[in-house]
């Protein structure tokens, strides 16, 4: 006995963890997707209906509303940040003296909690008191920035916040990526004399190309999975003009007691991350494993 | 006396490859054994299935005359010896030495003074109490080795433990292990990629290829009688010559006839009454090929031949010369007077030659 | 990597002083960016600071006049989060009750976990890993309703212990990849020394392997910690009155509408609940940004 537990032990180590995965990961997908084809409301029913859900889904306009905003936040929020990640990766990469003091504070932002960043922004971008009355204190009386309650800008504050809490993740990301590339061609190349500009843009730029994808892939899921920053910001207003998919799914759930529509919206929320996940992961999973 | 190992038709296979195939091997007590062979041949793992680190899929193994095929490497009464020494890197050398021990239970008195004898053996006294990483490669392996002698046990398994270390320290380190066998008396299982490595330790050279044993002997006779072509190729440095030849016997002899590079062909007589087929691959050492007059005997052929090369290595100068469509290679003493492009008297030793069949690489003679 | 900044081929055309300008541009340019993070926290400390007057009448950058502490003791132990006013005290504490179990058992797990999938692979331990890993980038949204149900059949809905449970089992995948990816890297052959010394599977982890994983554990927290502190999802969604995490509460104080805006104690709340984390960044951010890089980039 103690011979067979000795022999198996490792497999009873993982077991728990592997069955909780399967429940709670696999098999929580797998209730969520069921009831996604059912006209829960308030309380789960198990009757398969088809897509209705998935239709009303889409013939609705505040979710019509939630995937054009994540089609505008998403692809400002993921090209802002590698932008500007890169441009200071690259900035730092210079032999600054005080490059790990400048480090910390381009960083710091990613410890906060985005609950913390969206009370910080929303207080400086208020329109009363923040920047615009600042501004205007500044001898501009007419200059106007009310996009925190506009709604045809809302969600743009979305994007400025954002990026100040994960540019520079990025830039850590892209560092890195600089450090690693191999001292000896960039010798060689500077004995060649080529310009350092030249440097960047033709040699050490593109063999980062993997940490673009990390990069990107990173952004991605933030972005996709997006809520605290709304709900701190904006709240999903002014009207439902800054919702995301992920507030959406929230308010089904929680206040509007739309289980069949929380679950669909889940569903297209999850299909979208694996769609830009999986294949990623799989690349990798297989070079890892020869 | 019963054979302190003995392995019986044992085989090996990862899901559908098969690692190692119909393995039978017999050592007695006091043996040194080397498993020697190409990588991926499947010595290492044809010794962790000795430790008991793999599951064999068929077969037996018995260590001591006790069968030993499914029980656990700690009950098998054996100690090993790790290409990377795997010492544990958080434990100083006097514990790294002393865990097995401390594992089984040992009293304090028994580990220290077992722990005493054995630095002394090795002289690392005054490493005791250091870390691993303070430690040069050299002290890793005395380390590593005192782990395994602490155990005293039956059998001892070495696992590439020099092919670490820097080509000076190995040849040192090599004179001690072999030292240790010596005063030990242990026996010893020993694998390496590196022939003159299993030349110069065992008393019995096992060659691995490709999971199938391909001889087993002692060094002499794996030297002088490769099996086939691989061993013949394989054991040796610089490698024997392989020259493809035409063989006839002429009733008292054998006949041996050699393409040149001019076109005639080169005709040397074996003294020995052999039957062989007509296209054979004849086998001969470096070394027996000398400068004409250098060597007497029976066997030698003299024969002139076109210099191609002209390699001194110290004590000897290597002679490169084109017969049969290959790079022979001649071993001639230091202050031959051969240049390159220049034609030269060699004498060929036929009575060491030996013969491979083209077609499957047996040795026929 | 080499020094880019000075090239060795030096040609003559490039003037000493443009090399020394473009030095200064660089250092301004770091310097903009510097004020560019660091403005929203110098922007809620100064407000945290000033009276609800002067932040009605002064600018929002300007320092304030008169130092008062009141808006950070409101924050703490007297704003309002809806009907209750006692500040973010006890909720800050609910997030320590949930954070400290759930990173010691979560970190726990994890280490066994990746020891098994790293140094005693068996046939589907790989799968197994897969599986674990893909479960890490689902968004939570999609597990939100079943574990919502699941709470509360197990009758720990809203409350601390499952809070705990969720983030554990949410944080399993996370804390094995990052233990399995350092691992990986210790050799084979010191499990199998080990094991011909006669040390079993967890001897050899206690003996071995967990005194050689600082590094990792402090990582693994500290990720673990940052995630669990800072979460709001789970908070929002599987808490109630009296349990809730103090994302939660911040969020409360922020949008409750009882009463005039007090933005000073906003602020102070903000920077009370984002304090621990920060203080972890700051005395260990290096094995923060090694965790944020491990969690996303290697697979």
């Amino acid at each position: 006995m103690s011979e067979w537990l000795e022999n198996h032990l490792p497999k009873v180590v993982l077991a728990p963890s592997f069955i909780a995965v399967l429940i709670f990961v696999y098999g929580f997908i797998g209730w969520t997707a069921w009831v996604s084809l059912t006209r829960s409301k308030l309380l789960p029913k198990y009757e398969i209906h088809g897509f209705i859900q998935y239709e009303r889904l889409f013939d609705s306009p505040r979710w019509d509303t939630a995937i054009n905003n994540l089609y505008i936040f998403g692809a400002l929020f993921i090209v802002i940040a590698m932008v500007l990640g890169l441009l200071l990766a690259i900035l730092l990469d210079q032999k600054i003296r005080v490059e790990g003091a400048i480090r910390t504070i381009y960083l710091y932002p990613m410890a906060l909690s985005m609950i913390v960043t969206g009370t910080a922004w929303k207080w400086i971008l208020n329109p009363g008191l923040g920047i615009e009355s600042m501004v205007q204190g500044w001898g501009f009386p007419n200059f106007e920035f009310d996009w925190l309650v506009n709604p045809d800008y809302a969600i743009y504050t979305i994007v400025l916040a954002a990026i100040w809490q994960s540019s520079g993740f990025v830039m850590a990301l892209f560092l890195a990526g600089l450090r690693s590339v191999d001292g000896e061609i960039i010798k060689a190349a500077q004995v060649d004399g080529i310009p350092t500009w030249r440097i960047y843009t033709a040699i050490i730029i593109p063999s980062m190309a993997p940490i673009f994808l990390s990069a990107f892939i990173v952004l991605a899921h933030l972005a996709i999975k997006s809520f605290d920053l709304v709900i701190a910001l904006t709240g999903g207003g002014p009207g439902y003009a800054t919702d995301l998919p992920a507030t959406y799914m929230y308010a089904m759930a929680f206040s509007r007691g739309d289980i069949g529509q929380a679950a669909s919206s889940a569903m297209i929320m999850m299909l979208v991350v694996f769609a830009i996940v999986v294949p990623y992961l799989y690349s990798e999973l297989r070079a890892k494993n020869d | 006396m019963a054979p302190i190992l003995d392995i019986n038709k044992l085989y090996k296979n990862y899901g559908p490859v098969e690692i190692l195939k119909d393995i039978n091997i017999s050592i007695e007590p006091g043996d040194f054994l080397v498993l020697v062979g190409p990588s991926g041949c499947g010595k290492s793992t044809l010794l962790n299935c000795i430790a008991g680190l793999e599951e064999i899929t068929d077969g037996t193994l018995a260590i001591g005359g006790k069968d030993m095929t499914h029980v656990s490497p700690k009950d098998r009464d054996i100690a090993m010896v790790f290409q990377s020494y795997a010492l544990y890197p958080t434990m100083s050398v006097a514990k790294n030495i002393t865990f097995g021990m401390k594992v089984r239970g040992v009293d304090q008195a028994t580990m220290d003074a077992k722990l005493r004898d054995v630095a002394s053996l090795l002289q690392i006294e005054p490493l005791l109490h250091r870390r691993p990483s303070q430690l040069s490669g050299g002290q890793r392996q005395r380390v590593a080795m005192g782990r395994a002698l602490v155990r005293d046990p039956k059998l001892f398994l070495f696992d590439e433990p020099l092919s670490n270390l820097d080509a000076k320290l190995r040849v040192e380190m090599r004179t001690e292990i072999k030292k240790l066998h010596q005063t030990l008396d242990a026996s010893i299982v020993y694998v390496t990629h590196d022939q003159i490595e299993a030349m110069t330790l065992a008393t019995k050279i096992v060659v691995l290829k490709g999971g199938i044993v391909q001889q087993i002997g002692t060094p002499a006779e794996i030297y002088n009688n490769p099996a086939n072509l691989f061993v013949a190729d394989f054991m040796g440095s610089p490698a024997m010559n392989l020259i493809p030849a035409q063989a006839s016997n002429n009733g008292s002899g054998t006949q041996i006839s050699i393409a040149r590079e001019s076109g005639e062909t080169l005709v040397l007589n074996d003294a020995r009454n052999l039957s062989l087929p007509q296209d054979v691959i004849l086998g001969l050492r470096p070394e027996d090929i000398a400068e004409a007059g250098f060597r007497a005997g029976a066997g030698v052929q003299e024969a002139e031949c076109m210099v191609d090369m002209v390699e001194p290595a110290g004590a000897d100068t290597y002679v490169v010369s084109e017969l049969g469509g290959k790079q022979v290679t001649a071993r001639l003493h230091a202050e031959t007077s051969a240049q390159a492009g220049k034609t030269l008297n060699l004498a060929f030793d036929m009575s060491k030659v030996s013969y491979f069949a083209k077609e499957t690489g047996e040795r026929l003679n | 990597m080499t020094d880019l900044s000075m090239p060795q081929t030096q040609t003559r055309s490039q003037s000493n002083t443009s090399k020394i300008a473009l030095r200064w541009l660089l250092y301004i340019l770091l310097g903009l960016f510097a004020l560019y993070y660091l403005m929203p926290l110098f922007v809620m400390l100064t407000t945290s600071l000033k009276s609800l007057e002067e932040i009605r009448t002064g600018s929002l950058i300007s320092l304030p006049r008169e130092v008062s502490f009141d808006a950070w003791k409101t924050a703490w132990s007297g704003a309002c989060t809806g009907i209750q006013c006692e500040g973010l005290r006890p909720y800050f504490w609910n997030s320590v009750l949930i954070a400290v179990p759930a990173v010691f058992l979560s970190t726990l797990i994890g280490a066994l976990n990746g020891y098994v999938v790293a140094q005693w692979r068996f046939k589907g331990a790989n799968i197994i890993f897969s599986l674990m890993l893909f479960g890490c980038f689902i968004p939570f949204q999609v597990v939100l309703l079943p574990m919502a149900r699941l709470l509360g059949m197990m009758g720990i809905a809203g409350t601390i212990p499952g809070l705990i449970f969720v983030h554990v089992i949410y944080g399993l995948g996370f804390t094995t990849l990052f233990f399995r990816n350092y691992y990986v890297t210790i050799p084979a052959e010191l499990t199998k020394a080990a094991r011909v010394d006669g040390a079993g599977f967890m001897r050899i982890f206690w003996s071995i392997f967990l005194p050689l994983s600082l590094p990792i554990i402090v990582v693994t927290v500290i990720w673990q910690f940052t995630q669990i502190w800072n979460d709001f999802l789970f908070g929002v969604s599987f808490s109630q009155a009296g349990t809730q995490p103090v994302t939660v509460a911040l969020n409360n104080i922020v949008n409750s509408t009882t009463g005039v805006k007090e933005y000073n104690v906003d602020m102070a709340a903000a920077i009370i609940a984002g304090l621990p984390t920060l203080f972890v960044y700051v005395v260990a951010g290096k094995y923060f940004i090694r965790g944020l890089t491990a969690g996303s980039v290697k697979g």
